[in-house]
């Protein structure tokens, strides 16, 4: 008897503790929609900020993250892919295998200011580049890499060896392999991998701080090497750094558009996912 | 399309090597940020030693002084307190996760987790600071809301779903036949999850929170949002420290770098903190993967 | 010609039929001077420090077919494998000897494996056609050395799915996936997809061990036509299968090749008493 009381005091604990994560989540969506919701319109997605961030819109930080995030991509993914294929393809179990899933772990643990700090340090005083949409995406581009990798191998490995060796049997080469038998059937993990990337990037703030972004600027970037507005970056500084004098609907306004960007992305993912486990047929 | 063979040898060499080169890149990675801080830290750490910077208990950069205890205290006290409250409640929504829940819960409880995790820190310090911090103002009646209790607390956040999907997946780990046996003994689920699943994993679970406690220090924007910013040393009979402003490692670097004059030492002194910051990560991502290869064996 | 008849012969309680054979089978026993298409010669293979393969010396003569058998385990499909170098695929493996084909050996390390694989072609005990359509399947080999137009490549699927005796079975359907057809069909896929990069030596790791009794026979029949063109090598662990099909019979037993002769000798009159203790089934 006295087991079975456990059992159920301990299964309630248990069930409890679940609210703890569950109850959260719902409130941030509440507090988000129901507040950010007053300053959703078609002219507050296009107008720039204006007045410090004090009125406007918030067109240019989303255009900036749009920029951004896509260089990043542009220059994380091949970078990762390639990565991910020699170790699911060629790396052998010694220890310049371990030492670079070593290197993969802590790259994934590095602080993101850390990572800004270091896109200071080799792009702008090393370099001698200037801030801009560049020098921050491939510091971004840094950050991402690990969920990146992680991502693509999980994709190459689910590939049954079954393919590899009939493809080998019948004289491919490695790379003829890769190319034409793993690739192309790792490719929904590898979008899903891509899509959480991106939307991690969306998000970050602290490593395009000081290596591009800004808080205002009266014009789109007119190139990669401009300065950029960045969503992140433009809730924090309507919400923390000036605090009172933006009004509060444009803050939360600020952070319903940034949670639905990056939601939307992992939602995506989440549904390629699902549609390619139902259609595998191995 | 007939491409002479010998073009497609030399093709096929230059992506091998190129993959190779890849493959070896986030090792030359790791070491250019290392090289990096380091070769930035130099010009602070020639005019004041390293020793004067960790110990130190006053951080006035105008003066000249650059003492950073106050603010490891900071980053230690959040990341604690980030801890104490994530860890019973990660690993309890974990086994709820793995072992308890029916197949519709977990499928609804999984997402929700997801979710949590996706949720960008700039985000979570915003929510912290117009919910959370007036409500600790009021509730503990205290001056001020902005303490290193809120960043805790929404550090928790943030280290819960790293949490619960690394332990999640270390209990997955555990071979069906111990419980098959605990049960066939006559066990009760409970008795077989708390006994027999939970230690098994246990290597994992730890692994988790090494790495929760690794995302807890390392967090910028959420702590540089909520916690006050203030660079006093803690006041141990207020709360144990916990009830007033602190600053972090992290937020320290994300508000000077901004303000430093380029080039001076209060510059530099920030790559030296981001140096610490690297080791200490470093060293707990790298005791986090050796207990979970000891599961993987 | 020699024709071994319907022979009926127990054993311990087991029957063991010998197939008729109506093709031409190379003259008589072991020694005698037809050339053979490979010469195995103190072939050793080792996975890190244990040794799978134990100084195995044998010819596989040409358009035969030579059946493997032995217990799980006993290093035949390692054995096969060394043939067309697919264990270089398994990290830590290493192999000493010789393995003569057309007068070079296949273990040097400056041998081009992809041409090897090309005349030395494999078949897997489970079916692994890619998820493709069947005609992808097939155009597969052909289409990885830049063979030419569309014309030689539609000739090449219908001439290899002809040998795998498919086409009647997939001709109107060639465009859709592979992985829709039968066990049985999928293997034969398979063969048809091996066929296609024309090889002179086919080895079989078991390649009727996952099908059905209807397929399997069906495959059985299918080697036998195709070993009028090629020398085909098969490892199996159903006796009755080698004891069918096959024309000479190797016995492996824990890494060494024990007994190597005619398939009408080893089922009858054995050499090695482990050779007929295993026949017999006093071991599996």
């Amino acid at each position: 008897m006295n087991r079975k009381l456990s059992q159920t005091i301990a299964f309630t604990v248990l069930r409890i503790s679940t609210l703890f994560v569950v109850v959260p989540v719902l409130l941030v969506m509440y507090f988000i929609i129901s507040r950010g919701w007053r300053s959703m319109s078609w002219s507050f997605l296009s107008t720039m900020p204006a007045e410090g961030g004090v009125s406007g819109g918030i067109s240019g930080p989303i255009i900036g993250t749009l920029i951004l995030v896509t260089c990043t991509i542009g220059i994380a993914l091949p970078l990762g892919l390639l990565s991910a294929i020699y170790l699911s393809e060629y790396a052998k179990p010694n220890l310049f295998t371990r030492v670079i899933r070593l290197a993969i772990v802590n790259l994934a643990g590095v602080p993101s200011i850390v990572y800004g700090l270091f896109g200071v340090g080799i792009f702008l005083l090393f370099l001698k580049m200037q801030p801009s949409i560049l020098v921050a995406s491939m510091t971004l581009a840094l950050l991402i890499l690990p969920v990146l990798i992680v991502g693509a191998e999980e994709a190459l490995r689910s590939v049954p060896q079954g393919f590899r060796d009939a493809s080998l049997a019948l004289g491919a080469t490695k790379w003829q392999t890769v190319q034409r038998i793993v690739l192309p059937n790792a490719l929904p993990g590898i979008i899903t991998g891509t899509i959480l990337g991106l939307s991690r990037a969306s998000g970050e703030t602290a490593p395009i701080l000081f290596t591009g972004a800004v808080a205002l600027m009266g014009h789109m970037p007119h190139s990669l090497h401009d300065p950029f507005m960045a969503l992140p970056y433009h809730l924090y500084m309507i919400s923390a750094a000036s605090g009172a004098t933006v009004p509060e609907y444009m803050q939360w306004g600020t952070a319903l558009t940034l949670l639905t960007i990056v939601l939307t992305m992992n939602i995506a993912a989440a549904i390629v996912r699902l549609h390619y486990r139902r259609k595998q047929v191995w | 399309m007939k491409i002479p063979k010998i073009i497609r040898k030399i093709g096929e060499v230059f992506m091998e090597k190129l993959i190779l080169l890849c493959g070896g890149v986030t090792i030359i990675f790791v070491i250019l940020i290392f090289v990096f801080l380091l070769r930035y830290s130099l010009p602070a750490l020639r005019v004041v030693p390293l020793f004067q910077i960790l110990v130190g208990k006053d951080w006035y950069p105008g003066d000249e002084a650059f003492g950073i205890l106050a603010i490891i205290w900071g980053s230690l006290l959040t990341t604690v307190g980030a801890i104490i409250v994530a860890v019973p409640i990660g690993v309890a929504v974990a086994i709820y996760i793995g072992e308890v829940a029916h197949k519709r819960i977990r499928e609804t409880l999984k997402p929700v987790v997801e979710i949590l995790a996706a949720i960008p820190s700039v985000v979570i310090g915003f929510l912290g600071l117009v919910l959370l911090v007036p409500v600790i103002q009021n509730v503990l009646k205290i001056d001020t809301g902005m303490t290193a209790l809120t960043g805790a607390i929404m550090l928790a956040f943030m280290a819960m779903p790293t949490i619960i999907s690394i332990s999640e997946d270390a209990l997955h780990a555990v071979p069906q036949q111990y419980r098959e046996a605990s049960l066939a003994m006559g066990a009760t689920k409970w008795q077989t999850i708390w006994r027999v699943v939970v230690p098994a994993a246990r290597s994992g679970i730890v692994a988790s929170v090494m790495l929760g406690v690794g995302r807890a220090i390392g967090e910028t924007m959420t702590v540089l949002m909520v916690t006050g910013n203030s660079t006093a040393m803690p006041v141990w009979s207020h709360g144990l420290g916990f009830l007033q402003p602190m600053r972090t490692l992290t937020a320290t670097i994300a508000a000077e770098m901004g303000e430093a004059v380029d080039k001076s030492t209060h510059y530099y002194v920030l790559f030296v903190i981001g140096a610490v910051l690297f080791v200490i990560t470093f060293l707990v991502n790298f005791m986090a993967d050796l207990a979970l290869h000891r599961t993987r064996r | 010609m020699v024709t071994a008849g319907d022979m009926d012969l127990p054993r311990g309680g087991i029957r063991i039929k010998i197939a008729e054979r109506t093709h031409e089978l190379s003259d008589s026993a072991i020694g005698e001077s037809v050339p053979s298409i490979i010469n195995i010669s103190d072939l050793c293979m080792f996975y890190d420090r244990a040794q799978a393969l134990i100084n195995i010396t044998m010819e596989i003569r040409p358009r035969e077919i030579t059946a493997l058998i032995g217990p799980s385990g006993c290093g035949k499909s390692t054995f096969l494998r060394c043939l067309n170098r697919m264990n270089d695929v398994i990290p830590g493996t290493r192999a000493t000897g010789s393995v003569m084909i057309h007068g070079q050996n296949v273990l040097d390390q400056h041998i081009d494996v992809v041409e090897l694989r090309k005349k030395v072609g494999m078949v897997f005990q489970r079916p692994n056609p890619f998820p493709m359509s069947i005609f992808d399947n097939v155009a597969y080999g052909p289409r990885l050395h830049g063979a030419g137009g569309k014309y030689y490549i539609d000739e090449v699927v219908e001439n290899s799915l002809r040998g795998a005796a498919l086409w009647e079975e997939v001709k109107d359907i060639l465009h859709t996936s592979a992985m829709k057809l039968s066990g049985g069909q999928q293997q034969r896929l398979c063969i048809a997809r091996v066929l296609a990069v024309e090889p002179e030596i086919l080895l079989m790791d078991e390649p009727a061990s996952a099908l059905d009794p209807t397929s399997t026979l069906k495959i059985e029949e299918l080697m036998q036509d195709l070993a009028q063109q090629y020398t085909i090598i098969i490892v199996t662990h159903n006796m009755q299968q080698a004891a069918r099909v096959s024309n000479y019979t190797g016995f492996f037993l824990n890494g060494e090749m024990i007994e190597f002769d005619r398939s009408d000798i080893i089922f009858t009159k054995p050499g090695d008493r482990r050779t007929e203790e295993y026949i017999t089934g006093r071991f599996g």
